[in-house]
């Protein structure tokens, strides 16, 4: 009867889920594998790779991690320092001030508005490597090669995560709420800081996510701006790992490094996850 | 401030312009005087040859006329668009599909958190190292060719680099699995800020799960899908890092693979600030034309 | 209040800044532009006691094989850490930048230019090029000649003539030195030798291999035996494109030599037939060659191929077993080669000038190279007398000396016709005709493809 009706107007709840597992379980495979072959690899010799894939993990895992990445000819660890400052960062700075800037367009009403919030869009629409050239000249003029901070500060104004927060709270950011804070005599900076940052948690730890990793993963314009072996990021190093000459040219310990520079992500990832898949909703302030 | 005579609209509204202050600031230095620079550059002759700068000299339009009597330019858009294409579209299906799952309470999936942690993990990779790893595991004498070998279904390596469709397809079914967890994981927290009332108010009036989603659920994520929809456009045009590292630069088999930002890459070699520059204002109009088409989509179903 | 907070949300973006620039300069003190270059100890104090020169000797280069040549070979060198060394006094810094997506060249080039405004420890001291766009930096003031350094024309006697004509400007100076030559061969399989001609005695096997006529009547009999001759048609590119009468660029016209198009219909000639793949050089595809489950006859290479990219070290190539053996081939030809260039504008000539002797002019020195690494050394009497030694041989090869062999393409090596270009017109000729021989396109698309490809890297040239 209940069922029946169901049947005729789509598939049973059973069904649905066998068929909802079996998707589940075959995208989490295809998420995981890589992840299992880039750590068989990082175990095999630089013989044993070269002679094809086995799905047996080998022996020469330390030697790898010892060889190419730790004690090996490029500063790894130095380099991992570095990617953690520049994505970290660039993910306080990137999420604090995009919804910011979001609030800004939210909350407020001033005469540049509507011009402010389509230039932003606008400008969302650039490429950034169509401005590299550019922006590297500019670098050069500013003598800030080597430097961190055309790594960090231009994620300042980071139009689509300005654009994710400024969605979110139109969802979930009532005027009345700002209201309420006003007339208990809140300043607005401190408004923003203590009520509606709170609020936009699981939105930041989204941003903060994305921007951390891909400022972690970004090799484009670090490559540009950054020579010197004490100041590379990670993605850099393992360019140059993979470009040094065949007597060295170890897949092993490229592996490696590509291991070693993914732990701390997850690390950051599974620390910041619970935030999104925890629960939190988006309507927390509608109950 | 507020405490002695609140209620001034006009002194609350000052504060959007205060807020604005470090994102215009940032924005004008960063990323306005190099977008100047580049158009200004895109009407002058300025490149180096070898080591010897050339221009810059004024050139008017020629450097747009250059690209566009070359040809290669709407063939490279193309390869964009259609490797963009082939990989969002199961993308967003894939996304909309878990989300809905995800947030059906009459599923009661179990081991959510699981799944939804894990299918975000490939984005973490370097995508790099991504498409490294699938050249190693797609080459000719690579591990993909021996197990279908040794399973008998082929008799002879497939040449999955030298092929314009499984390059593209692989190409796009990386940028499927890199991406299907971020957006996956934008639309619930979308899905998330549904009033579950309006669940439990559609489940009493018998609607089914199918009916649900297409009448509740997708019009109310508008926003979040308008975004999600612009942003993996503007990032599938600037596809760059997967093709580049998959065919080593080539674009190749002839140049079928080759996007946009590749093609821009090249002209970086002889720092070709004019030709790059035209390219880059070119880019710009095509992301602008293909958002607005987004939005106007977007605004008229509304 | 709020105004308190900005405070302190400033003071956290100003810390930020400084702790980007702390962690910038390491023990440096954190102040803005002028990084020092990591001469953090006692530099101050050093260097006007030491002499007149500076006490930071900055090289560039791609990877760390000069490194490890300063390192073993050059007199007084310490070894600091992987990018820095010490010669007495002076601090060495290499700066390496890999080759990848030219790289190197753009970080060279975008420094070479600031060189006039850089503080005196910041310059550029050395750099290295190859031999696919010597004449890039040569051809320009960023590189000293030689002569102005002090190296006297008896000091560079004993090299072979065409290491300096790559590098001679069309004034007559010569710009560049180095300590290579790379003369190329032609490196076979013993064991598939034996299986299939049932020899490997390089004699016999240059018989079977002596022109290209032979070479594809060779190539067939390797097929039908489950071989290829070669692991790709771009491995024979070198021996065409080194026996050219016409450079790459006439008049700033992209010319298209018929030795090259010869290479092209060649080389679709083997791949229709199934004698040789089409793979680019460097990739795994490619040197599955080096194992015996390849199946690969042969590759064509000079000593550094040889020696550092056959994957001696590697339990179970072919390398390893010293299952490889030499011979002339077809045709002689020249690879590659790395030269040294004292930068315009360097406080350290004499160090320099000292560095080019050693490494390149020193007898003793380089026939230690060439026992220690087999490198093909750019001086002739050291590769002569190690030529006739009995007791030198080279392990890969199998026991084999095949420096006489080496010797011997030396002489026949000209370079008449290289110009600034040929680093992009032979990387993007090989990747635009795979695409011809693989059937996509016809060799006139191709040969279109190449050349607008050509153009987008030096856009002042036609076709």
């Amino acid at each position: 009867m209940n069922t029946n009706s169901k049947t005729s107007k789509g598939l049973p709840v059973g069904a649905r889920r066998a068929i909802a597992y079996a998707v589940l379980i075959l995208m989490s495979f295809l998420c995981i594998v890589w992840f299992f072959i880039l750590f068989i690899n990082a175990t095999r010799s630089k013989g044993e790779l070269a002679r094809g894939f086995t799905f047996v993990p080998s022996t020469h895992l330390i030697e790898n991690m010892k060889d190419g990445v730790l004690y090996g000819t490029l500063p790894f660890v130095r380099g991992m320092l570095n990617s953690m400052f520049v994505s970290g960062c660039s993910a306080v700075l990137c999420t604090y001030f995009s919804t910011m800037t979001a609030y800004a367009i939210h909350v407020y009403d001033f005469k540049l508005k509507k011009f402010m919030s389509t230039f932003i869009l606008a400008v969302m629409m650039i490429p950034t490597q169509v401005t590299a050239l550019g922006f590297l000249q500019l670098v050069g003029k500013m003598k800030l090669e080597n430097n961190f901070i055309p790594l960090i500060v231009p994620a300042v104004a980071a139009p689509v995560t300005y654009f994710y927060m400024k969605q979110y709270m139109e969802s979930t950011l009532p005027l009345s709420l700002v209201e309420a804070a006003r007339i208990d005599g809140s300043g607005e900076f401190h408004t923003f800081n203590t009520i509606v940052l709170p609020l936009m948690k699981p939105a930041i730890a989204v941003q903060a996510i994305f921007t951390f990793v891909s400022s972690w993963n970004n090799y484009f314009t670090p490559a540009l701006i950054l020579h010197k072996d004490t100041m590379k990021t990670l993605p850099i190093l393992i360019a140059q790992l993979r470009s040094a000459d065949f007597l060295k040219f170890n897949m092993g310990h490229v592996y490696a490094a590509v291991g070693f520079s993914i732990f701390p992500v997850i690390i950051v990832y599974l620390l910041l996850s619970r935030y999104i898949v925890g629960g939190t909703t988006l309507g927390g302030v509608k109950g | 401030m507020g405490k002695a005579k609140r209620g001034k609209v006009v002194s609350y509204n000052k504060w959007g312009y205060i807020f604005l202050i470090p994102f215009v600031t940032v924005y004008l230095v960063f990323q306005l005087i190099p977008l100047v620079s580049t158009v200004y550059n895109s009407f002058f002759e300025n490149y180096r040859a070898g080591l010897t700068q050339v221009g810059p000299n004024f050139i008017g339009l020629k450097n747009y006329a250059t690209l566009f009597t070359n040809g290669d330019l709407l063939i490279y858009t193309k390869n964009t668009v259609i490797m963009w294409i082939m990989g969002f579209v199961p993308q967003i299906l894939m996304s909309l599909l878990l989300g809905a799952w995800f947030s059906d309470p009459s599923m009661r999936l179990k081991f959510q958190r699981f799944f939804k942690t894990v299918i975000y993990l490939p984005n973490l990779i370097m995508a790099s190292a991504f498409a490294m790893l699938f050249f190693a595991l797609f080459a000719d004498s690579g591990p993909i060719n021996s197990i279908l070998i040794g399973a008998g279904i082929l008799s002879a390596p497939f040449r999955f680099m030298s092929n314009i469709w499984s390059v593209r397809g692989l190409v796009a079914f990386m940028n499927f699995i890199m991406w299907f967890g971020n957006t996956t994981i934008l639309l619930m927290a979308g899905m998330m800020g549904i009033d579950p009332n309006l669940y439990e108010a559609a489940q009493v009036d018998g609607a089914t799960a199918n009916q649900i989603f297409f009448r509740i659920t997708l019009p109310l994520l508008r926003p979040i899908l308008l975004y999600v929809m612009i942003t993996s456009m503007i990032g599938g045009l600037q596809m760059f890092d997967v093709p580049q590292v998959l065919t080593n630069g080539t674009g190749d088999p002839v140049r079928s693979s080759m996007t946009l930002i590749m093609y821009l890459n090249k002209h970086l070699y002889s720092k070709n600030f004019g030709l790059g520059g035209a390219l880059s204002v070119l880019l710009f109009i095509v992301t602008g034309i293909f958002s607005l088409i987004v939005f106007r989509i977007n605004t008229r179903s509304e | 209040m709020k105004k308190r907070t900005l405070s302190v949300l400033l003071a956290a973006v100003m810390a930020a800044g400084t702790l980007a620039a702390c962690s910038g300069g390491s023990s440096a003190p954190a102040e803005k532009p002028a990084e020092e270059a990591a001469a953090e100890e006692t530099v101050e104090e050093a260097a006007p006691e030491e002499s007149a020169e500076g006490a930071v000797l900055n090289i560039y280069c791609w990877n760390d094989e000069f490194k490890r040549r300063m390192r073993d070979h050059y007199p007084g060198y310490e070894d600091v850490d992987a990018t820095h060394g010490k010669i007495g006094d002076v601090e060495v810094v290499f700066n390496i930048t890999p080759n990848d997506n030219n790289a190197y060249q753009n970080n060279l080039d975008e420094t070479l230019l600031k060189q006039a405004d850089a503080a005196d420890d910041e310059k550029i001291d050395i750099f290295l090029i190859e031999a696919d766009y010597a004449l890039k930096y040569v051809s320009t003031d960023f590189a000293i000649p030689v002569k102005d350094l002090g190296i006297t024309d008896a000091d560079l006697a004993d090299q072979y003539k065409y290491t300096q004509d790559v590098v001679t400007d069309s004034d007559g100076n010569l710009k560049a030195l180095s300590w290579q030559g790379c003369p190329g061969l032609m490196i076979y399989s013993r064991e598939a030798a034996k299986e299939v001609f049932g020899t490997d005695e390089p004699a016999e096997i240059q018989t079977k291999f002596s022109d290209w006529d032979a070479f594809v009547a060779s190539a067939k009999v390797l097929k039908d035996a489950g071989y290829q001759v070669v692991s790709s048609v771009n491995d024979t590119y070198r021996v065409y494109s080194n026996n050219v009468t016409t450079p790459w660029v006439v008049d700033g016209k992209i010319n298209l030599d018929e030795n090259i198009k010869k290479w092209v219909d060649d080389s679709k000639a083997l791949v229709d037939a199934g004698y040789a793949g089409t793979n680019e050089l460097w990739l795994a595809d490619w040197t599955k060659g080096f194992y015996p489950e390849g199946k690969v006859f042969a590759y064509f290479g000079p000593a550094w191929l040889i020696d550092f990219c056959m994957a001696a070290d590697t339990e179970g190539s072919i390398a390893n077993a010293g299952g490889w053996a030499a011979t002339e081939g077809p045709q002689a030809f020249n690879w590659g080669g790395t030269w040294i260039c004292g930068a315009a504008g360097t406080d350290n000539p004499t160090l320099i000038a000292d560095i080019m002797r050693q490494l390149t002019c020193n007898e003793e020195i380089m026939t230690e190279i060439v026992k220690q690494d087999n490198d093909f050394v750019n001086n002739k009497p050291a590769m002569e007398a190690m030529a006739k030694d009995e007791t030198y041989s080279d392990a890969v090869l199998g026991g084999q000396n095949a420096l006489p062999l080496f010797c011997a393409g030396a002489d026949k090596i000209s370079m008449d016709t290289v110009t600034k270009y040929d680093q992009a017109c032979t990387e993007e000729f090989q990747k635009a005709m795979k695409n011809y021989f693989e059937g996509k396109e016809s060799f006139e698309d191709a040969y279109e493809a190449f050349c607008k490809a050509v153009i987008v890297k030096h856009p002042d040239l036609t076709y």
